[in-house]
């Protein structure tokens, strides 16, 4: 079998620069952050070029080093931003329950067939500003879990959390962000159809 | 019957691990009951699809839309390569 392609590293940027760049910015949503982890990661596949096998792809081994710096950044906003309390509750004037636990505003009907939404350009910028709107806790556990499928031990291990409050962190996340996606992006949308 | 409240984070937590199976008869009872609830639950699993449909897409080397690394940048980097 030919070994795949194995390109000199000052090719590197123009070859794989944006592609790494795209898929850090849908994890980090914040551009620098995303171009430094980009640089740290040719950077470390530089320096470490012999774990670099052939067996896998050139990109698949640098998106390999990448996910790592991603998963070291998460690891270092959790240190710096541990869990509080209020990540775990809902707020009072936001919870959409009454009393009794019933919906007061239930879900609105999103119409349509949604189905194909993953390509358009546009439902994704909503989708990051959606994100970049939940405290960097809720974020990096739904990206964890939802963009990443990491299983939740692993979650867990990231971002320093017992199980018990990761489920109530997803569920919350989840919860802020279907809402934020029905404000913003279904809600709009039938209006406009309208 | 349990209340909303308790079914949303019941669904939620469905999506990560397997219910014991007093409460997945629980929920399936109230959902078959609460319109706002099974609305709820399919919105949630068309956010993961399309989520995990963007990842998946966004992966493949060469795809053209979405964010690109701006020009300073690549310079920048080009030159930290230089001299590592």
């Amino acid at each position: 079998m030919p070994k795949p392609a194995n390109h000199d590293p000052s090719e590197w940027v123009d070859r794989y620069g944006d592609y790494l760049f795209r898929y850090a910015m849908l994890r980090l949503r914040d551009r620098s952050t995303a171009e430094d982890l980009v640089q740290e990661t040719f950077l470390a596949g530089i320096k470490d070029r012999r774990s670099f096998s052939g067996n896998s792809s050139e990109s698949t081994w640098l998106v390999g080093i990448l996910k790592h710096k991603i998963a070291d950044h998460f690891r270092r906003q959790a240190r710096e931003a541990p869990l509080e309390d209020s990540d775990l509750r809902d707020q009072p004037d936001s919870s959409p329950f009454d009393g009794s636990g019933h919906w007061m505003n239930g879900p609105t009907d999103w119409g349509g067939n949604p189905a194909d939404l993953y390509r358009e350009k546009k439902f994704l910028d909503q989708l990051t500003k959606c994100l970049s709107g939940l405290s960097p806790n809720h974020a990096n556990a739904f990206t964890l879990r939802e963009i990443e499928g990491a299983d939740t031990g692993e979650i867990c291990k990231v971002l320093n959390i017992t199980e018990t409050n990761l489920w109530v962190i997803l569920h919350r996340a989840r919860m802020l962000l279907r809402r934020c996606l029905e404000a913003n992006w279904f809600h709009k949308s039938t209006e406009k159809g309208s | 019957m349990l209340p909303c409240r308790d079914v949303t984070q019941l669904i939620s937590e469905s999506m990560d691990t397997s219910l014991p199976i007093g409460k997945r008869i629980g929920v399936c009872v109230h959902l078959l009951m609460c319109k706002f609830c099974s609305r709820y639950e399919r919105q949630l699993l068309l956010i993961r699809e399309t989520v995990r449909r963007i990842a998946a897409t966004e992966e493949k080397p060469g795809e053209p839309p979405g964010e690109t690394l701006s020009e300073e940048a690549k310079e920048r980097i080009r030159k930290s390569l230089r001299n590592p």
